[in-house]
């Protein structure tokens, strides 16, 4: 019987997390993950930040198999 | 249910996702990207006779694997300064970009996820994780890939970089910003008129909003002569890529937030028929 109320609520109350608690991490890894990407995709073809071709060489063919315009 | 459970999710199923698109990469890729090196260095050596669309690529070392290129082999060992072997940049370098961007797109694409569970109307969490994944797919990679697709190496001039890879990024943000709109209207007009209805008018909504920004935005066209198959083959693998890319991402992240859902559920269901004894 205490079942039957318990399985309804887990139904209808579907957590949610508050954006206050999410706010940090998403800050975080959010930028930690765009720095990331923009290395991988973007560096040292129209912007260079450590000027040079070293990471474009590096990851060349990953930019060019993701889609990203390369060169 | 926190932000770092969905987190640490987020990151395993990305370093999976960036195995598959390596593997994918590899194999139905790397061929297609030899070919197309092979066809721009001999394209390179005929440049000097014949002038050609892109020969101000062709003559300043079409394909800058380095901007340094002053020889004709760059591609095939290698150019002068920053050199990267071919050997190495279709198995260590392609491995590091796509392991570095499936890590870093899992984490992103699970943050999401964590924040929309419980706000996408009455979606489980898996299901609303799945909503991410889809809708990820189709703005972030799906639409920039079909306004302005993967190139192989030997098309695009050095000199439109900077204008390239500006037009990518725009229409990226356009697309990005229009999703999340669309996801938004879709779930604001559910309980109004139902979820066939919410979800047609807010997918049509996305794709003519798109279409129209695709009209507005400037074309690439650089192709030159390149071969429309061998171009055919390079942009249908990269696509391959991305596909495998999001989809591991989306299929494992919706199974582990399923999981992780269902297991916070049982505990909380436990504790509450112990509380009622």
């Amino acid at each position: 019987m205490s079942q039957s109320t318990a399985a309804p609520v887990s139904e209808v109350a579907i957590p949610t997390i508050p954006l206050r608690e999410l706010a940090p991490w998403a800050l975080f890894f959010g930028l930690l993950g765009l720095v990331v990407i923009f290395f991988v995709t973007t560096d040292q073809g129209a912007v260079s930040l450590p000027a040079g071709t070293a990471i474009h060489e590096w990851v060349h063919d990953g930019r060019h198999l993701l889609g990203f315009p390369c060169h | 249910m926190n932000a770092r459970a969905f987190l640490v999710r987020g990151l395993l199923v990305g370093l999976l996702a960036g195995i598959a698109a390596f593997a994918v990469a590899y194999m139905v890729g790397e061929p297609h990207v030899e070919r197309a090196i092979a066809l721009e260095e001999s394209g390179s050596a005929a440049a000097a006779t014949e002038p050609t669309d892109h020969s101000h690529a062709a003559g300043t070392a079409p394909h800058s694997h380095g901007d340094s290129t002053g020889d004709g082999a760059g591609d095939g060992a290698g150019d002068g300064g920053a050199s990267v072997s071919r050997t190495t940049q279709r198995t260590w370098g392609l491995a590091t970009g796509t392991l570095a961007v499936g890590v870093a797109l899992g984490g992103l694409v699970a943050l999401v996820a964590a924040a929309t569970v419980g706000r996408l109307g009455r979606l489980t969490p898996r299901q609303s994780t799945a909503v991410v994944a889809l809708v990820g797919f189709t703005a972030v990679a799906l639409a920039p890939f079909l306004k302005y697709p993967a190139t192989p190496p030997a098309v695009g001039s050095g000199e439109t970089i900077g204008a390239r890879t500006g037009y990518y990024f725009v229409f990226l943000l356009i697309s990005l910003v229009v999703g999340v709109a669309a996801v938004v209207v879709a779930t604001r007009l559910w309980e109004r008129l139902g979820a066939f209805e919410a979800v047609t008018i807010a997918a049509v909504g996305y794709v003519a909003v798109m279409v129209l920004a695709g009209e507005l935005m400037p074309t690439v066209n650089e192709v030159g002569d390149f071969p429309a198959d061998e171009l055919w083959f390079f942009r249908r693998a990269s696509l391959t890529t991305l596909v495998a890319l999001w989809a591991v991402i989306g299929v494992g992240l919706t199974a582990l937030v399923g999981r992780l859902h269902e297991q916070v559920a049982s505990v909380a269901a436990r504790r509450e028929l112990a509380a009622s004894l």
